[in-house]
């Protein structure tokens, strides 16, 4: 089921287009992560999904309904977790999740809650004195307190540790299992591609890229290894019948998709020249390769990645 | 509990922990009031100087609460996004207002509570006393300090709105005739200081609580264009985020 359907959504600030024209969907039961630099609309088009920005033009549905016009009804069934703030500095942690249960009005249990997020330890202590993943994972806990149907999350893991991190990815499937559309805005390409089903890739304010990881990969398997600097690639190109590119001082891509023989080759001539293979990776190309080359820039400023 | 009654222990409960707040608050009004009416060094022109500093003390009161101590307090959560993430929820800001605005008269309460009995103890006997013309007048207080402080916070950074607040505090409580005569200010002085929602509370409040005012009918106005004007320029010029 659709939970989020925005047809050509244009955000104008004075005369800066922050959104142009932007169509994307995302649906219940699924972690859609949307993907974009600094300042390619990511936030402005969330910030209209959850009634706080009003659009330019274009049409956006939350749940059937127009966040601009019905921002209270949708209040109560969505879950929003800011990038950064968003509560009182003095409050402590308990207070403060169990008044926004309070708000919500869902049942929620305050205490579970924060169990769940792993600040149990902390529930005495203002916002002030958390960490900045203690902080992030409060913020999530308040956004959980919605019992949310859509779950709009701004950078969850920004800042958090390596076990933080680890709550807030099984809290995060743990929203999509049970139905819950979840939108997450990120930087981290990494945490996009352990979580999403789905990825829509922003840049200057448009949508450049929208799919499945597999299909965003498609047509770009590689196989990328490292070995001993400086091979001589002439010759490894002669012994396997494809070029490889030295991308670092000890690693080396081959865009190919990986298939047994050519592997096969590739390694016996690794051997065969007495050079070491210290780490093999092969198929598609991982998040980051993808974004890179989508929202690479010509030295003008254009996107000169492909579309 | 409802979300209204939710929001407003909220705020109770950071107006109570926050001791900065309370200083100024109540710390600073009960101060004034009980230092210079021991020590009679102000040109206060009456007998007994509490007969004076009660009714500016009050005044001085309610803007502490509603012009600094709300303006600082919503200037620091728009600043850290507490009032953007407020707003997705269902509370919504009608109620969000509504529950700051109950926060704002509690703490009037609680100051009025504490102040009266203090000038009482310390000789005041207002005559004649009309406390609902004085209580009309700090609603319309309430309604102008408020006016004031969320136009400055909804426009302002956090620090640089700290900042203003406490400047703009200086000056209403220096010219605004709560614990200085108008009679004492220069002309040019005087005439600014009466169009001021300060004067002009204090005045009103002097002549609800003791038939002093000095020009309580132009005062009632200029406190009544204030409470209506502030609030609407807040309106149309605050910023949540």
């Amino acid at each position: 089921m659709t939970a989020v359907d925005v047809q050509g959504l244009t955000v104008r600030y004075g005369d800066l287009v922050a959104v142009r024209d932007v169509s994307f969907t995302a649906e219940a039961g699924m972690v859609t992560a949307v993907l974009g630099p600094n300042g390619a609309g990511k936030t402005s088009t969330i910030e209209v999904c959850e009634g706080y920005r009003t659009a330019t033009s274009g049409t956006v549905r939350v749940l059937g309904l127009d966040p601009a016009k019905h921002q209270r009804q949708l209040g109560e069934r969505i879950g929003v977790m800011l990038q950064e703030g968003g509560v009182y500095p003095s409050a402590r942690v308990l207070d403060t999740v169990h008044h926004y249960c309070t708000l919500y009005g869902k049942g929620a249990d305050p205490a579970t809650l924060v169990e769940q997020v792993g600040l149990t330890a902390r529930s005495g202590a203002t916002w002030r004195r958390l960490s900045g993943g203690e902080q992030q994972r409060l913020s999530l806990a308040l956004a959980m307190a919605a019992r949310p149907e859509v779950a709009f999350l701004d950078e969850p893991t920004s800042g958090v540790d390596v076990n933080g991190r680890d709550t807030i990815r099984g809290i995060v499937r743990d929203l999509a299992a049970s139905g819950c559309a979840v939108v997450l805005a990120t930087h981290e390409l990494d945490e996009a591609e352990r979580l999403a089903d789905r990825v829509i890739i922003f840049d200057q304010g448009q949508v450049i890229a929208d799919g499945t990881l597999a299909e965003l990969r498609k047509g770009h398997d590689e196989i990328r290894f490292r070995s001993d600097p400086n091979l001589d690639l002439g010759a490894l190109a002669t012994s396997i019948g494809m070029v490889a590119s030295q991308v670092g001082p000890d690693e080396y891509v081959i865009d190919a998709p990986p298939h047994p023989k050519l592997m096969a080759q590739l390694t016996t001539w690794l051997a065969e020249q007495g050079h070491p293979l210290t780490d093999l990776r092969a198929g598609g190309q991982r998040l980051e390769d993808v974004f890179r080359r989508l929202t690479a820039r010509d030295a003008d400023g254009t996107n000169g990645g492909e579309a | 509990m409802s979300r209204f009654l939710s929001q407003l222990r909220t705020e109770l409960q950071l107006t109570l922990r926050n001791g900065e707040q309370l200083l100024l608050t109540l710390g600073i009004p009960v101060m004034l009031l009980v230092f210079f009416s021991l020590v009679d060094v102000l040109p206060t022109g009456t007998d007994d100087p509490v007969d004076f500093l009660a009714p500016g003390v009050l005044a001085l009161a309610v803007m502490s609460t509603s012009m600094v101590s709300l303006g600082i307090g919503t200037g620091f959560e728009r600043s850290y996004h507490v009032l953007k993430r407020l707003a997705t929820t269902p509370l919504g800001r009608p109620r969000l207002i509504a529950a700051k605005i109950a926060s704002v008269a509690v703490v009037e309460l609680v100051q009025f509570a504490i102040l009266v009995p203090v000038a009482f103890a310390l000789g005041w006997s207002p005559s004649p006393a009309n406390w609902a013309l004085a209580v009309a007048g700090v609603l319309l207080g309430t309604a102008a300090f408020a006016g004031i402080g969320l136009t400055l916070a909804g426009r302002l950074r956090g620090e640089i709105n700290l900042a203003a607040q406490n400047g703009l505090y200086l000056v209403l409580l220096l010219l605004g005739g709560m614990v200085i005569p108008f009679s004492k200010l220069p002309d040019g002085i005087r005439a600014v200081a009466h169009a001021l929602p300060s004067g002009a509370l204090a005045d009103v409040l002097r002549e609800a609580l003791g038939g002093a005012g000095v020009q309580p009918g132009t005062s009632w106005i200029v406190l009544a264009v204030w409470a209506v004007v502030m609030p609407l320029v807040a309106a149309a010029l605050f910023r949540w985020d």
